[in-house]
């Protein structure tokens, strides 16, 4: 399969999704990400029963706290695939990139060229 | 242990937002069990805080810290040498750390970023409830291990109330009848008899009533 | 038995006559013909009239005041205490305020949760129960002493009463319960409504059984429904209620104008089922905001005229 997805979109991997915490999302926009968005195994098919559970709440909790600081909820995203489902995964990608696309940019980056000149 | 609950952030920011260098301060204990002031929820508020202020073009230094506890003057200690950097504390310990620190650095503003809510244990994940209210005399060993005190929304030391339905307070249904399960274990434990024995006046003296409480011991002291 | 007060509700009882309360509960504001209006009404088919002491946690005018009301108007109030918002000294300085008036009737309550009236915000104070209250009242009568163990000059003279549920839970305990309010002090009983008779039958036999009938007076309570709204709203909404189906299909049964005169009718036909049930020694009608309707249902209970006793 040779899919295109956006080039912008920078994979870090993880042995489970259970292993993502608020703090990598929140630090990954404060380092100026635009947007974050967690892929994990379809719900109820955890191999570590649920660890895409857990990281659907920490992305909600996330989404909120973006949201109260004026940076937007939105940015932070979960999406679930079964792991061989590739054009899904391009699919994501796109409408995620999209998605960020029509926010803007992470209003940080704005924020901090102001404060340095 | 003592349960607290995170304040919401936008508290947190109208407290803080007038400082420009910030320490936040977590504690090891029982709020780090309880998922509300540890160093996890330390770092995810020091990066939201991070992020609200400079995208407020505010140039604010935030650091951060985790004692293993904040209600022990030993560990506090250890920000001594570096309290003075700071324009502001804010810390995630319960009551009693908030207000030791206080204490301790009196010329620092100290702030709590959480609500501390009672003395209860971990019913199951992401679920806590009370269990004691310190009143300083404990008569569990005559309910049959259940505290009316805590647990009765009346605190009837002779309960349960006309409210109580199906085995449920009447101001909640989510809510356990504190009576209903002391006369259940009064029967497992085939005591059901002292249900009728009348529990004197409580003497309150030695709760909130009595004034600030403190325990001496002669027997430890140095 | 002999009176241990100058309780005319005690002496009736003691004579042996079927005692029969009504209840009022004082306004949301400072006009007393609110109250005198309302035991106007029914001062001459009941023996003695219950303030409640701002029920359901909603603020109203003191229970305290208002008995002072009836007491000035030549009527016999019961004071109800709940201990939901005072603690041990306002308690007793409340009984003894009561007493300088002559009010020689008490019910001792806990008080709903605050949560469900106006200031759910409030503390509450629960710094003693109701069973506690019971035995106040008696040490500062029978003893001439307060809690602190301090003489009191001039005694209340007061005739002490408790509310009973059968139809809360856990019911095993009901019968027990009863038993330690009476180990407590109490001496007469005024009981949740009953709408369930087979259950209070229950519960009044199996009290019975161990002779609790013989040491307290219980009068059984009942309460008139106006409308089968009310009646579906007292079996669903009020916590320790006991509204079998049966009564509620029978008042949705009738068309909604004849609605009230099914609620008196029911009401009335309980009362003379209860009368039958041995234990049961008077009737306390708590005609909630229908005070008007007492006199009929007495009239046809067959409970008038009063018996006449000074």
């Amino acid at each position: 399969m040779r899919l295109s997805y956006p080039g912008n979109i920078r994979i870090v991997r993880v042995p489970c999704t259970g292993k993502v915490d608020i703090i990598h999302i929140l630090r990954a926009l404060e380092k100026g990400a635009d947007g974050v968005y967690v892929v994990g195994c379809l719900e109820g098919e955890c191999r570590f029963s649920n660890g895409n559970l857990r990281a659907r709440k920490r992305i909600e909790q996330a989404q909120h706290i973006l949201d109260a600081i004026g940076i937007g909820g939105e940015r932070a995203q979960m999406y679930n695939l079964s792991s061989a489902d590739g054009p899904r995964f391009a699919e994501y990608a796109v409408e995620m990139t999209d998605k960020i696309k029509e926010m803007g940019p992470n209003p940080l980056k704005k924020a901090k060229e102001k404060m340095a000149a | 242990m003592i349960v607290a609950e995170k304040k919401p952030i936008e508290e947190i920011i109208d407290q803080v937002k007038d400082f420009q260098k910030l320490l936040i301060a977590g504690c090891n204990e029982c709020v780090t069990v309880c998922e509300a002031g540890g160093k996890k929820e330390v770092g995810i508020l020091a990066s939201a805080l991070r992020m609200y202020f400079m995208n407020e073009g505010k140039k604010v230094e935030i650091d951060e810290v985790t004692l293993e506890r904040q209600c022990d003057h030993e560990y506090l200690e250890e920000i001594r040498d570096r309290i003075d950097k700071y324009d502001a504390v804010l810390s995630l310990a319960c009551g009693v750390g908030v207000q030791f620190m206080a204490e301790k650095y009196f010329s620092t503003p100290v702030f709590p970023g959480v609500n501390t809510c009672f003395m209860g244990a971990a019913e199951e994940r992401g679920v806590w409830s009370e269990r004691c209210q310190a009143c300083g005399q404990c008569i569990l060993g005559e309910t049959a291990g259940i505290c009316p005190i805590s647990r009765c929304a009346k605190r009837l030391l002779n309960g349960p109330c006309g409210g109580s339905t199906k085995g449920k307070c009447e101001i909640s249904k989510d809510l356990d009848c504190a009576w209903q399960l002391i006369l259940d274990r009064l029967k497992e434990l085939d005591r059901l008899d002292d249900y009728e024995k009348i529990m004197p006046i409580k003497d309150w003296s030695t709760e909130r009533a009595g004034g600030p409480r403190k325990v001496v011991r002669e027997d430890v002291r140095l | 038995m002999s009176t241990k007060t100058p309780s005319k509700l005690e002496e009736i009882l003691t004579a042996g006559h079927l005692a029969v309360t009504s209840e009022c509960g004082p306004p949301r504001g400072s006009d007393p013909e609110d109250i005198t209006k309302k035991a106007e009404m029914i001062r001459n088919h009941v023996d003695a009239i219950n303030i409640t002491d701002n029920q359901t946690s909603v603020t109203r005018l003191c229970s305290l005041a208002a008995c002072v009301h009836l007491k000035m108007m030549g009527i016999e109030p019961t004071l109800q205490m709940v201990v939901r918002d005072r603690n041990r000294i306002a308690l007793q300085s409340d009984i003894l305020g009561a007493a300088s008036f002559d009010i020689h009737n008490i019910l001792c309550l806990s008080g709903d949760h605050q949560q469900f009236g106006d200031c759910p915000k409030g503390q509450n104070v629960f710094d003693i129960d109701s069973m506690q209250l019971i035995q106040t009242v008696r040490l500062m009568r029978d003893e001439g002493k307060f809690l602190g163990g301090d003489e009191i000059k001039r005694p209340p003279q007061m005739f002490v009463g408790a509310a009973a549920n059968p139809f809360a839970d856990p019911f095993e305990i009901r019968v027990p319960r009863l038993a330690k309010k009476i180990a407590a002090g109490v001496e007469f009983i005024q009981t949740q409504c009953i709408y369930n008779l087979d259950k209070f039958e229950l519960w009044m036999k199996l009290a019975c059984d161990r002779g609790l009938h013989e040491k307290v007076y219980i009068l059984a309570g009942v309460t008139p429904f106006k409308s089968a709204g009310m009646a579906k709203y007292m079996k669903n909404r009020v916590p320790g209620m006991d509204v079998p189906d049966e009564v509620v299909k029978r008042m949705s049964g009738v068309p909604k104008e004849k609605q009230a005169e099914e609620g008196i009718n029911i009401c009335v036909e309980s009362i003379q089922r209860l009368k039958e049930v041995e234990g049961v020694r008077g009737f306390h009608i708590m005609a909630i905001e229908w005070e008007e309707k007492v006199p009929e249902i007495v009239e046809r209970s067959g409970l008038y005229p009063r018996p006449d006793i000074s």
